[in-house]
């Protein structure tokens, strides 16, 4: 069974993100990460079960883990050697209660909450966090009966999506998928979530300027979570939701998934201005830099210093900048951030979202499936690989949107195969020539698209 | 030799490659056989004493108004009103002619004993003129007399302080207009009449308004139904400036009018073939042309922009007539039209134009793509009288690179209309309900115009609304040459040859069209029977 592993290892560590450096996603080939054969993981506890991917999305912080630009900070709460693949739409191999107590029976399509909080890990009583379902905060990711792993395909004993041999998971993980949604709907339930729980911990009020940095998956998330929800009464109704995307593609899904306007990044600022009613100072006559107003919220979809440098000078004083998008060790001036008195906050993960008016508190998993399937995510999947041909997808997924795609996901429901989306026709793929070999580092076929 | 009139030549088979603009360049093309091309008259014989002839004006005005002197005594609040950088095209040799009248003007003022005299740009909603500009139209005697002691202003029409409201009209519009002009004892307004839309009451009605005033005739409805506002009677914009200006007098404003036209003398010696006919080029005219053109296309935009846009033209005065607003307006448009008349008979299927480096919103700037859209649509295709040249459901055919270029510090606000609105709709009602009251009262907008030389907020919405008869009137708009996707946002086709703007266009007029080609510039104004 083929399993994509991540292994320490420094020289293939460096070599990464020297290649990293002509792109992100190129790093792939000679990085820590290796097909291998591998044997399913073992159970680590009574209440875990077996669960075999279906789909496994390629997130960001997959990309930058192995482009060898992901931040030390994770150092400590990461085991190897790890599969990753947290974003997992699967099969689960016995009964099993679910999340919330939900029976989910023996092959039952479920999806993966990735985070291995105290419930996962065996640890009473819980911490604070876990005790108030807050399991994205959990403060024990790196104790318990379990290696340290912030989630699973960051954790040495569960696996991860990107094996065919299939993970482990715990019960308190595992969400059951309505029939009405597609595996490609299901694996974008997890960064779905992601979203939902940026936005609603986000201080947005009506009437509010809100603006969204980036519009790959996340920023596109984003932007399908704050539509969705504040048509249903789940937050407060923005005056304008205004995104920020590079390319045609991902300016069209923008607008097709709720956003009031989607323009070039670099217009993005002077769409703010207007719709601020700012006026704006620095550069050149015109030129919009530092606004005097600005967007009530920013949220940064991105993370890199370009970006969080773009929020700071597009929110208004005493706005706030949301990081959803992961950031890592980066140089920014924080003076505007002190002078405006800027709120700088995290966005991370999900658990349970607070009460609002007539709607009671509710898992933001629970809030991701309702945007899956009323925003139809799964259109955000562009192309699936099978873990053959891992170095294509990992690039793939690197120039998403300099090549026409948002989401890059293994297929692992048969191995070998892959499928393509073009202008929502969806093509069988067949099956690469030659075997794969173990190690499996050299890739079966190499090529610019997916498996065809 | 005496002045050969404008004429419509037919092209047969011997009939060389006619010269067309492409922006900051111009090439020859081809034409089919059969097609027309309108060319205009040659310059009118210059005055031969410019100052003479405006000395005479004043002292010999028309209609019921006194001579300039007899409005003039000591105590008296004067002010001297003139039009702004947009006019002529190209800025005209030293001295203007705004400058001739002007310190005509100032020395009859003198001579008699006015000493509280302002002189005000009328920028309307225009951007302010630079220190070079102002000494260009006004010259560096009138400019060291009366700038440095805060004596030469321009028009604010987003400052509170110095807006009058005057009143409505029958029609309900709201005449708000320079404080300073209105309560003077004598307000002078110095026009050049380079074409027949400028002048008449729509120097102080437009030229000194506010937004306020002004959006009841620069709006959808008003500028669908000019037909064509190159034609006053036949104009609602005029209509509405008529009634403006007529309340204005009304209440008590005293307007001497000054109105100047000019020949059409466009271009200087060195580029003396561009307002040649093909056929009459000289060894020498060929030879610059295939110098100037391969140098211009060579030359980086930005670059031949700066060239282009340092042209003089050699534009000479060829009347001058001052004193009631009406009584002189129609002498000066029997001046326009001796100039500019060209008689063409029919219409045609598919109207041709080459567009130029300028427009007059881009004097020194960058022509945008609604500029692009407004100097075709706006203005070339109306500069008609009866009827337009092209038929109802026919087809204009544009040559310009159409790049999606911006001047940030004059056209702030049409960056934005360019991201932002088009992509939303071309629909001139449309935007003109759902955007433009946001641009017209965005506060950086008015700071810039204000304080720098920014064209205001709502002046996009202008452009484009400017082509809202054309928009209405034709049925494919095709640029040939220009930025693919810049064409597709202003809702036209783009084309790379005529060729193919010819096969695209015969989706809408046949295989067999009629073509007419617009000579321009110099510029002219058919009168279509």
């Amino acid at each position: 069974m083929s399993t994509l592993l991540f292994e320490r290892s420094l020289p293939r560590f460096a070599a990464a993100r020297v290649a990293s450096a002509f792109g992100s996603g190129k790093g792939a080939g000679v990085g820590p990460l290796r097909l291998v054969e591998r044997d399913e993981p073992e159970l680590p506890a009574p209440g875990w079960v077996h669960v075999d991917p279906l789909l496994s999305g390629i997130c960001g912080s997959d990309l930058a883990t192995l482009d060898g630009r992901s931040s030390h900070y994770f150092e400590d709460i990461v085991s190897f050697p790890f599969v990753p693949g947290h974003e997992v739409v699967g099969i689960v191999r016995d009964e099993t209660p679910g999340a919330g107590g939900t029976a989910l029976a023996a092959g039952s399509r479920v999806v993966l909450q990735p985070v291995l909080g105290c419930a996962a890990r065996g640890i009473e009583p819980p911490c604070p966090a876990c005790a108030a379902g807050q399991v994205g905060n959990c403060g024990r990711v790196a104790f318990g009966h379990l290696r340290p792993g912030l989630q699973t395909g960051f954790c040495a004993e569960t696996g991860g999506g990107w094996s065919s041999s299939g993970l482990v998971a715990h019960s308190s993980q595992l969400y059951a998928v309505p029939d009405a949604l597609s595996d490609a709907d299901a694996v974008t339930v997890e960064p779905t979530a992601c979203a939902v729980h940026a936005v609603l911990g986000a201080p947005i009020e009506h009437g509010d300027v809100v603006a969204v940095l980036g519009a790959g998956t996340l920023g596109l998330l984003v932007t399908a979570a704050l539509s969705h929800l504040s048509v249903a009464g789940r937050c407060a109704t923005p005056s304008a939701v205004l995104v920020g995307a590079r390319y045609a593609h991902q300016q069209r899904l923008a607008r097709e998934l709720g956003a009031g306007e989607a323009l070039p990044s670099d217009q993005l600022a002077r769409a703010v201005r207007r719709r601020s009613h700012s006026l704006s100072y620095g550069g050149s006559p015109g030129t919009t830099t530092t606004l005097s107003g600005g967007a009530d919220v920013v949220l940064d979809c991105v993370g890199s210093p370009e970006s969080i440098a773009q929020a700071l000078a597009m929110v208004r004083p005493r706005g706030t900048v949301s990081l959803v998008g992961m950031p890592g060790k980066v140089t920014v001036d924080l003076a505007p951030l002190w002078h405006r008195e800027v709120r700088l906050a995290g966005a991370y993960a999900y658990g349970i979202e607070p009460e609002r008016d007539v709607h009671p508190a509710v898992p933001t998993f629970s809030l991701a499936f309702e945007v899956a399937a009323a925003q139809r995510t799964g259109r955000l999947v562009s192309a699936t690989y099978p873990l053959t041909r891992f170095e294509d997808a990992v690039a793939h997924a690197g120039a998403a949107g300099r090549r026409g795609a948002v989401k890059i996901a293994f297929d692992v429901r048969h191995p070998g195969l892959g499928t393509e989306r073009h202008g929502g026709q969806r093509r069988a793929g067949r099956r690469p020539a030659g075997p794969n070999e173990r190690p499996a580092r050299t890739s079966t076929q190499r090529g610019k698209g997916p498996a065809r | 030799m005496s002045r050969r009139p404008g004429f419509v030549l037919e092209v047969d088979r011997s009939t060389p490659p006619t010269l067309v603009w492409r922006g900051e360049g111009f090439g020859l093309e081809t034409l089919p056989t059969g097609s027309r091309v309108i060319y205009a008259p040659e310059p009118v014989q210059p005055l031969e004493d410019p100052y003479a002839a405006i000395r005479h004006a004043l002292l010999h005005p028309l209609g019921d108004r006194d001579p300039l002197p007899a409005l003039l005594r000591p105590g008296m609040k004067l002010t001297v009103c003139f039009d702004d950088v947009s006019l002529p095209l190209p800025p005209m040799e030293a001295p203007d002619v705004r400058q001739m009248v002007i310190e005509t003007v100032l020395d009859m003022a003198a001579e008699a004993g006015v000493d509280d005299v302002l002189l005000v740009a009328a920028l309307a909603l225009h951007r302010r003129m630079t220190e070079d500009e102002l000494r260009h139209a006004l010259g560096d005697r009138v400019y060291d007399a009366f700038a440095p002691n805060g004596l030469l202003t321009q028009h604010d029409a987003e400052d509170p302080d110095n807006l009058l409201f005057i009143g409505e009209t029958a029609q309900g519009e709201e005449v708000e207009i320079n404080k300073r002009a209105a309560t003077s004892d004598l307000l002078v307004y110095v026009n050049i009449n380079l074409v027949a839309m400028d002048g008449g009451h729509k120097s102080v009605a437009t030229g000194l308004a506010s937004y306020r005033s002004l959006r009841h005739h620069h709006n959808p409805h008003t500028m669908r139904h000019s037909k064509s506002f190159m034609d006053q009677p036949s104009s609602e914009l005029h209509s509405s400036n008529w009634r403006m200006g007529r309340l204005i007098a009304e209440s008590g404003v005293k307007v001497f009018q000054i109105e100047t036209t000019l020949n059409n003398d466009t271009f200087p010696s060195g580029f003396g073939f561009l307002q040649k006919r093909e056929w009459e080029w000289s060894v020498r005219d060929r030879a610059k042309y295939l110098a100037t053109s391969a140098t211009l296309g060579k030359t980086p935009p930005r670059l031949a922009r700066q060239v282009l846009h340092s042209l003089r033209s050699p534009h000479a005065l060829t009347s001058v007539q001052a004193g009631e607003v009406e009584a002189v307006h129609a002498r000066t448009l029997e001046h326009v039209w001796a100039q500019q008349g060209v008689d063409v008979e029919g219409q045609t299927d598919i109207l041709t134009m080459g567009l130029p480096y300028i427009c007059p919103y881009n004097v020194n700037s960058i022509m945008n793509p609604i500029l692009v859209a407004c100097l075709g649509l706006g203005y070339f295709f109306n500069m008609y009288r009866g009827k337009p040249l092209v038929r109802e459901g026919g087809v204009v055919v544009m040559w310009h690179p159409t790049r999606p270029e911006f001047h940030p510090g004059h056209h702030p606000s049409y960056i934005d209309f360019y991201e932002q609105v088009l992509p939303e709709t071309v629909d001139p009602s449309r935007m003109h309900k759902e955007f433009e009251e946001s641009f017209a009262t965005d506060p950086w907008y008015v700071h810039l115009y204000r304080t720098g030389h920014a064209y205001h907020g709502v002046h996009p919405f202008y452009m484009w609304y400017w082509c809202a008869h054309a928009l209405a009137h034709v049925g494919r708009v095709i640029v040939v040459g220009g930025d693919p996707r810049a064409v597709r946002r202003l809702g036209f086709s783009p084309a790379s040859s005529l060729d193919d703007a010819l096969e695209i266009a015969s989706d809408v007029v046949g295989p067999s069209p009629t073509l007419t080609h617009v000579h321009n510039p110099p510029l002219f104004m058919s009168d279509v029977r």
